[in-house]
């Protein structure tokens, strides 16, 4: 393994905009097989970060690895060892649940037999036989992203980001989608999540606060709860990004 | 190449779910080929024609003969005098007369050499150069030693030598320009199709997201262009294909040259479309943007391709410009092969530049298709 066991190492990231500091020298480890989470309000950076740390866009400045390769020069090679959910629900609507699970493992040069195998696990898991050969389209946002996840999850990669993936679905669908990111961690993938539900923050292992571009708060939530005194991280949340 | 295969089975079972995109591709370039071909030709019919018969002979008689024999032309009314004719003119009511001097008879017997005066409407220069041209032939042909005189009316005239410069009357003995015309609105439409197919592909998925979601695969950018591009290519050579067909059966063009020809120099034009398609979809965020930006370069491209004006009458900075026109390339080469039978030597020359054009559009696509930004 990796010095550490970091499989995410930062350093004084930074990702300008014109004079504007997107994202602005942050630093954090993530431990290999953790539920990391990357808690900030709208605009605080997330999303420039992770697009950052996932190899789709170019840091200004700082250091960054991302299992093992730098996030400079290696991108390839980290997008090898991750998968990635956006927030934007991002298979293709005018395939099948069937057809995208085949494309996306082709393209990540699974073999014939592996995506076949996969594709089996993967219907049975989410409970997709019935809708196997219907158009992503027709589904309901909840299965959609369960699948979209699972997707992400195919070519079984170090670490998974997940960029908002319970945005606008239920709070069923998203204690079964959490039931999913505990069983992806179980097998030992790395979970870096980004979320707005405070709830969710408490079923990481440690979650960091982003407010305008900086890390104000990084620790298990319990302890962050302790340290800002209240008694959920709701309360936390608010206290740090009212400033 | 295994994941190129992927990504081609995918766009192909995008396309062809599509049922709003289907009916675009195929059968709308089919409908403009036949209403296109059919409507835009230079072909004047109905002539409104008069004259002046000062000589009163039965050589001037013969002449007018020979008007009142052809298709093309209406003999309206014999004018007194200029005076009269040039009047109708004024009025609209003729669109050209034949002035006949007095002794026209006499001096062609005696110096062998005599001119007559024509009169055309030129309004509309590209119609009185077409006129003119048949004047020309009816008095050629009926006696090579008259001289006919051009004198155009309308201070908006063009240029006798705009006239000459239509390449069609020394090629198509027939003056049928629906065969000149076929091939080189089948290049419009192959162009047209593929360009805003391919440009607005791409883009499409970086609208909807799922091109983040490529990127964010280990995917080579090559494997991924070229997968996206070849369905389109294979689209182009399907157009071309359904085009020449029907150009055979409806139209009955001819195919003088060679097809493997056609098709092997169609297969390297396409490149150039598909290069261009990409490299604007690189350099806009939506399918509108892509769509207004390959407006703009097919507009330029065809109204300088030589296709319903010629170049060889524009001006000369325009004439260098067309140089970057692929469009052009290919009107030229299609009508070469097609209607005068050129074959691999006559056109590499232009197949060549095709060639290199190909080159530098792909590679400056390639360049500026950026996985990571």
């Amino acid at each position: 393994m990796m010095k550490d066991n970091n499989v995410i190492q930062v350093e004084n990231l930074s990702k300008l905009f014109g004079d504007f500091a997107a994202v602005n020298q942050i630093s954090f480890q993530v431990k290999a097989g953790e539920i990391f989470g990357f808690l900030g309000a709208n605009g605080a950076g997330k999303t420039t970060a992770m697009k950052m740390l996932i190899g789709i866009s170019s840091p200004t400045s700082g250091k960054a690895t991302v299992a093992g390769f730098d996030v400079y020069k290696e991108t390839e090679s980290i997008k090898k060892n991750i998968g990635y959910m956006s927030q934007k629900f991002a298979l293709y609507d005018d395939l099948t649940v069937k057809e995208n699970i085949t494309f996306f493992g082709g393209i990540y040069g699974l073999s014939k037999k592996q995506i076949e195998h996969k594709r089996r696990e993967l219907v049975e898991e989410l409970g997709l036989q019935e809708v196997t050969n219907s158009l992503v389209a027709s589904l309901p946002l909840g299965w959609k992203q369960k699948l979209a996840f699972s997707v992400s999850l195919l070519h079984e990669p170090k670490i998974v980001f997940l960029d908002e993936p319970t945005g606008g679905v239920d709070p069923i669908t998203r204690r079964q989608f959490w039931e999913m990111i505990y069983k992806a961690a179980h097998n030992g993938t790395t979970i870096f999540v980004t979320t707005h539900y405070m709830d969710e923050a408490e079923y990481c292992d440690r979650v960091s606060i982003m407010v305008d571009g900086k890390i104000e708060a990084l620790d298990t939530p319990k302890k962050l709860k302790e340290h800002y005194k209240t008694d959920t991280m709701n309360d936390v949340f608010l206290k740090l990004a009212r400033g | 190449m295994k994941i190129i295969l992927y990504i081609i089975k995918k766009e192909f079972k995008q396309i062809f779910r599509n049922k709003g995109m289907l009916p675009i591709i195929f059968i709308l370039p089919l409908l403009q080929l036949v209403i296109l071909s059919n409507a835009a030709t230079y072909e004047i019919k109905n002539i409104q024609f008069g004259y002046v018969d000062a000589d009163n002979s039965s050589t001037s008689r013969e002449l007018i003969e020979q008007f009142e024999a052809s298709t093309y032309f209406n003999v309206s009314e014999k004018f007194p005098s200029e005076k009269e004719a040039s009047q109708a003119m004024q009025e609209g009511t003729i669109d050209a007369y034949l002035n006949i001097p007095t002794h026209f008879e006499r001096d062609l017997q005696k110096d062998k050499t005599k001119g007559i005066g024509v009169f055309i409407d030129a309004i509309d220069g590209s119609a009185a150069g077409v006129i003119n041209v048949y004047i020309t032939q009816i008095i050629q042909n009926y006696n090579k030693n008259i001289v006919a005189d051009l004198i155009q009316i309308s201070d908006t005239v063009q240029k006798p030598n705009s006239i000459e410069s239509i390449p069609l009357f020394w090629y198509n003995q027939t003056l049928n320009y629906k065969t000149f015309m076929v091939p080189g609105i089948l290049v419009l439409l192959v162009t047209m199709i593929t360009l805003f197919l391919s440009g607005m592909n791409i883009v499409r998925e970086k609208e909807i997201g799922t091109l983040e979601q490529i990127n964010v695969t280990p995917i080579r950018k090559s494997h991924f262009i070229i997968g996206k591009l070849f369905p389109f290519w294979i689209i182009g050579m399907g157009l071309l294909t359904i085009g020449l067909i029907l150009a055979k059966v409806i139209f009955n063009t001819p195919m003088l040259g060679n097809l493997g020809l056609l098709y092997a120099y169609t297969s390297v034009y396409i490149l150039v479309i598909l290069g261009m398609g990409l490299f604007i979809s690189n350099f806009t965020d939506t399918q509108q943007q892509a769509m207004f930006i390959a407006w703009f370069f097919i507009v330029i491209f065809i109204l300088m391709s030589g296709l319903f004006t010629p170049i060889e009458s524009m001006p000369k900075w325009a004439q260098i410009l067309t140089e970057f026109n692929p469009i052009k390339y290919f009107v030229e080469i299609i009508r070469m092969v097609m209607l005068k039978g050129s074959g691999f030597v006559d056109i590499f020359p232009l197949a060549i530049k095709t060639l290199a054009y190909a080159i530098v559009m792909n590679s400056l696509a390639v360049w500026s298709y950026k996985k990571t930004t």
